[in-house]
């Protein structure tokens, strides 16, 4: 009888969770609440307004017709219950009774509650004039307020918009796309004064002045003038004129008043901590009626950075904290790209680099305060915004990419979609990622469907951005024009993935700091959420503890990506390719006789030359591998690690030996530096080159580690790429002799293996962290870099070793590259 | 009526990995044996839905498996991608006896197999 005692119902009664305001933020914290638990809570939502949860931002298109309301429903009847949840819908919460733990709303209903969720948005902003309470005078901040617009649009032909500020100018354009004469009255000389200087303003106000609309700007308004309903302005100069109604988009507040009547603390908005939770520990409060570190946000970005922390706490996980967001501004109308972040005008403190355009009707400019970029302005030509945006928040030292950084990252050598840099003009069936081949009508569809807000959410959804990445730039403009003034960023602490929230460096400072050893004891020690991980956090787990532990680490095979487990490249039909290595480029008869018997023995349908000077057998069975592997060894030969994130290969080109031009042997150096560098594990590949003369014959200035031979020595290049985006290496130094080129290759290389994200190359890397501080540390440092290179050349002791013949020396290694046998026929 | 065919001995397969057999009759193509890290065994066609990448060269974790072609995550259990993928490997029966892992097949399908003592 006991037994049903540790049944009793009231163990089983869930805690009662009460969200009041049905909007974004408040649903989209609800929704991270049931993410992390579906089964905690016994859910209530009130919304004053009759709808399910819809997407504000949004409303312009509705107001401008190109949407409808339908396809901005976020959440449908369907949803909520799905999800259980009790939803009032125009029901308006009038009371909160603390002491009882109870909402009481407009129409009697009450619902009782363990924790309350506060998401009471924000009211427009009505300025205190006569007339201002004029039928026909209208604010903008929900549906009713667009169907009141819409009809009087079919009614009426003249309108006023005061305010021009973002809400206001989109506002206007939709009013003039439904076919009125809007005049925009503006008390400020520029428009959007808080998001844009005043060139920009400019910019921005003569094109929509070609669009048709009319600006009166420095203009205060005095009343609204009508008897039954609006019928003109008055203005502070004296002037007057008429029009049939007029939209009040000077701003918002945010709404406080039922937190205040129920005494729960308030100043401009509902104080919150860094949890989300207010004054009362049981109430909870986000997004616009909030009032965190002394700001407010009415982004839809911020707000759902809220949503998640809030729902993190709700669940008692309680780990994250909210420390304030920093937001970008994009116009969401149509024709025009412009973006605006953080402070754009600077002070005397600050520079301005500008770039200014007129023929092309480009505008940009950013400022910067201590190498770091404090905010900046586009117009015209947005594609880099976010890159800048990115550079911001991270704070990056720009001073390495000043004589280029306005001209953007997506400038050169990008491949894979062609020119476009601009969105606005694009046309729905260009090509935006050109390796999953998908067009802008795809993403765009993709995001209004599926109802996408984060790039994340639209590489997941379209694949597009989810290869090489070089088309991220363009994928973030066409996701931030479609849903919008403003859309979630991916945060710039990234978690290792989605199996922890620790970054790449917080996952490998723990591992240093506290010892561990294994995968398991680190994903034990940081609480992992999937117990043996996912195919992203264990191949960078079982890099950080190699990289951290190369005497004792154990490496997990297991934890490798196939061509790092097998030693040899998967190709698209499951067979593999076999590259043995060739130092320096160099081959001598007897290995070319080896390969070609190798070919035969095992029927190998192809060979090939690579890029990087050695000979690529394609097509090999799995099953061959520890053979072929064994005929190579014999002949002399080892892996060329042309499947890892390791030394790829070190080209050269002939040299002083041989080439008229050639003044140092760059032959030679090219092999001492492939020995000294081979075997190891690398963040993600490393190339290296050496040409004998500036003419770079070897195509040394493309590499991650590149030498050029001349006269006097040997000069240091690092940070080239080749790939999808070409970019040039920056010059690291110049060295005399040949000691010195491999004890600044170990120390570079060693850096790198320390400090960048796993799977990041040497470019991202360099311009992640700049290249005056690999300058520091590895040429100016001269302790400092023999260290690096010691520590290398302590690691290389337990990573020189040929996989291929440990592989095929190990008779349980190689039963794995055979299928199991099935070896008696069954008895029919 | 169904049958078991052994396979092979726990032991055959590490944990987080796989192996390869072929079963005429069964399957067109090879089938891919999967461990997990609690010992679980699955089998699922070694063809991804998506471009038809050997599955059983996958880096497995929980009951799934990541296609080493393009990365598509596919559930062990049902064979089935994870969402926003769509597309499903064809699953098979198994079950482990005293340390060995067997194959559990409809006997007219078992005809052209041959089994392990």
């Amino acid at each position: 009888m006991n037994m049903m005692m540790t049944n009793s119902p009231k163990q089983l009664q869930k805690q009662r969770l009460v969200l009041i305001g049905n909007g974004m933020a408040g649903v989209r914290t609800i929704e991270e609440v049931l993410k992390a638990n579906p089964e905690l809570f016994d859910i209530t939502i009130f919304g004053a307004e009759p709808h399910g949860n819809y997407n504000r931002i949004m409303l312009s298109p509705v107001l401008a017709g190109e949407k409808t309301i339908n396809e901005i429903m976020l959440n449908d009847d369907d949803w909520y219950a799905e999800n259980n949840i009790t939803l009032h819908k125009g029901k308006t919460v009038t009371k909160i009774d603390r002491v009882k733990r109870q909402v009481i709303a407009d129409d009697g209903t009450v619902a009782g509650y363990d924790r309350l969720l506060l998401a009471t948005g924000a009211n427009p902003f009505i300025l205190p004039i006569p007339g201002a309470d004029l039928p026909g005078v209208i604010t903008f901040r929900d549906i009713h307020d667009v169907d009141q617009m819409l009809a009087a649009a079919s009614e009426h032909q003249k309108a006023v918009v005061i305010g021009g500020g973002l809400l206001g100018l989109e506002a206007a354009k939709g009013l003039a796309t439904q076919g009125m004469d809007v005049t925009v009255v503006h008390l400020m000389d520029t428009l959007m004064e808080r998001q844009l200087d005043e060139t920009a303003a400019k910019l921005l106000q003569q094109s929509l002045e070609e669009q048709g609309l009319e600006f009166l700007t420095g203009a205060e308004t005095e009343a609204i003038t009508g008897e039954d309903r609006v019928t003109g302005i008055k203005f502070k100069d004296g002037t007057e004129f008429a029009t049939d109604i007029v939209v009040m988009a000077v701003g918002i507040k945010p709404n406080k008043a039922l937190a205040e009547k129920a005494g729960i603390h308030c100043e401009r908005g509902i104080v919150v901590n860094d949890t989300m939770q207010t004054y009362d520990p049981s109430v909870y409060a986000v997004g616009e009626c909030v009032q965190h570190r002394k700001n407010t946000y009415g982004l839809v970005a911020p707000l759902f950075e809220q949503g998640k922390i809030c729902a993190n706490h709700l669940v008692n996980k309680c780990v994250l904290r909210y420390l304030g967001s920093v937001t970008s501004t994009k116009l969401k109308v149509t024709g025009i790209d412009l973006f605006s972040a953080g402070d754009f005008t600077g002070d005397d403190t600050t520079e301005e680099i500008v770039l200014r355009d007129p023929g092309r009707n480009v505008y940009k400019k950013l400022v910067i305060k201590d190498d770091r970029i404090q905010g900046g302005v586009m117009y015209g030509d947005t594609v880099d915004g976010a890159w800048y945006f990115q550079l911001m928040r991270d704070e990056i030292d720009v001073s390495d990419l000043r004589d280029s950084l306005l001209f953007g990252k997506a400038h050169l050598g990008n491949s894979g979609h062609g020119e476009q840099n601009q969105i606005s003009g694009m046309d729905n069936a260009a090509e935006v990622c050109g390796c999953n081949g998908v067009c802008k009508g795809d993403i765009v569809q993709a995001i209004t469907d599926k109802k996408l807000f984060t790039l994340e959410d639209v590489r997941t959804q379209t694949k597009a951005s989810a290869s090489c990445g070089s088309c991220t730039g363009l994928v973030e403009q066409i996701l931030a024009s479609t849903v919008g003034g403003d859309y979630s960023e991916t945060p710039n602490e990234k978690p290792l993935c989605p199996c922890t929230d620790h970054t790449h460096e917080e996952v490998r400072r723990v591992i240093l700091e506290n010892d561990l050893k294994t995968i398991p004891a680190t994903m034990r020690f940081l609480e992992w959420r999937q117990p043996d991980g996912c195919a992203k956090c264990r191949p960078a787990l079982n890099y950080y503890l190699l990289c951290a532990w190369p005497a004792d680490y154990k490496d997990d095979g297991q934890s490798r990506f196939i061509n790092e487990r097998v030693h040899a490249n998967i190709q698209k039909d499951g067979t593999y390719s076999v590259i043995p290595r060739m130092w320096g480029g160099t081959t001598t008869p007897d290995e070319l006789r080896a390969i070609a018997d190798v070919a035969d023995k095992f029927n190998i349908p192809d060979v090939k030359v690579t890029g990087g000077q050695r000979i690529n057998l394609l097509g090999v069975k799995k099953e061959d591998l520890p053979a072929a592997w064994a005929d190579l060894n014999e002949a002399g030969m080892v892996s060329g690690h042309a499947y890892g994130k390791s030394l790829r290969t070190v080209k050269t080109c002939v040299g002083s030996e041989w080439c008229r031009f050639g003044v140092q042997d760059s032959t030679a150096l090219g092999v001492a530096l492939e020995k000294a560098l081979w075997g190891s594990w690398t963040p993600h590949k490393f190339k290296a080159a050496v040409s004998g003369c500036p003419r770079n014959c070897a195509e040394s200035t493309i590499k991650d580690f590149g030498v050029v031979a001349v006269e006097s020595g040997w000069e240091l290049h690092v940070g080239g790429n080749g790939g999808t985006k070409v970019r040039a290496t920056d010059l690291l130094g110049k060295v005399k002799t040949v000691e010195e080129v491999l004890e600044y290759a170990r120390a570079f290389i060693q850096f790198y293996r320390e400090d960048a994200h796993y799977l990041e190359r040497t470019v991202h890397w360099l311009e992640r962290v700049g290249l005056s501080i690999v300058k520091e540390r590895i040429v100016e440092n001269a302790e400092l870099r023999k260290e690096y290179a010691e520590r290398f050349i302590f690691s290389q002791k337990y990573a020189q070793f040929d996989p291929w013949q440990e592989q095929v020396s190990n008779e349980k290694a190689t039963r794995d590259y055979e299928h199991l046998k099935l070896v008696r026929k069954l008895a029919s | 009526m169904s049958k078991l065919i052994k396979i092979c001995a726990l032991n055959d397969i590490r944990p987080l990995g796989s192996r390869i057999v072929e079963l005429p009759g069964i399957s067109a193509g090879p089938v891919a044996i999967f461990r997990t890290a609690d010992n679980d065994v699955f089998a699922v066609e070694d063809r991804c839905p998506h471009k038809q990448g050997p599955l059983s060269q996958g880096i497995v974790h929980g009951k799934s498996v990541t296609c080493p072609l393009h990365n598509w995550v596919i559930g062990l259990e049902n064979g089935e991608a994870a969402a926003p993928d769509v597309g499903c490997a064809k699953s098979y029966a198994v079950k482990i006896q005293d340390d060995d892992v067997y194959l559990e097949a409809a006997v007219d399908e078992t005809q052209q197999v041959a089994v392990n003592e």
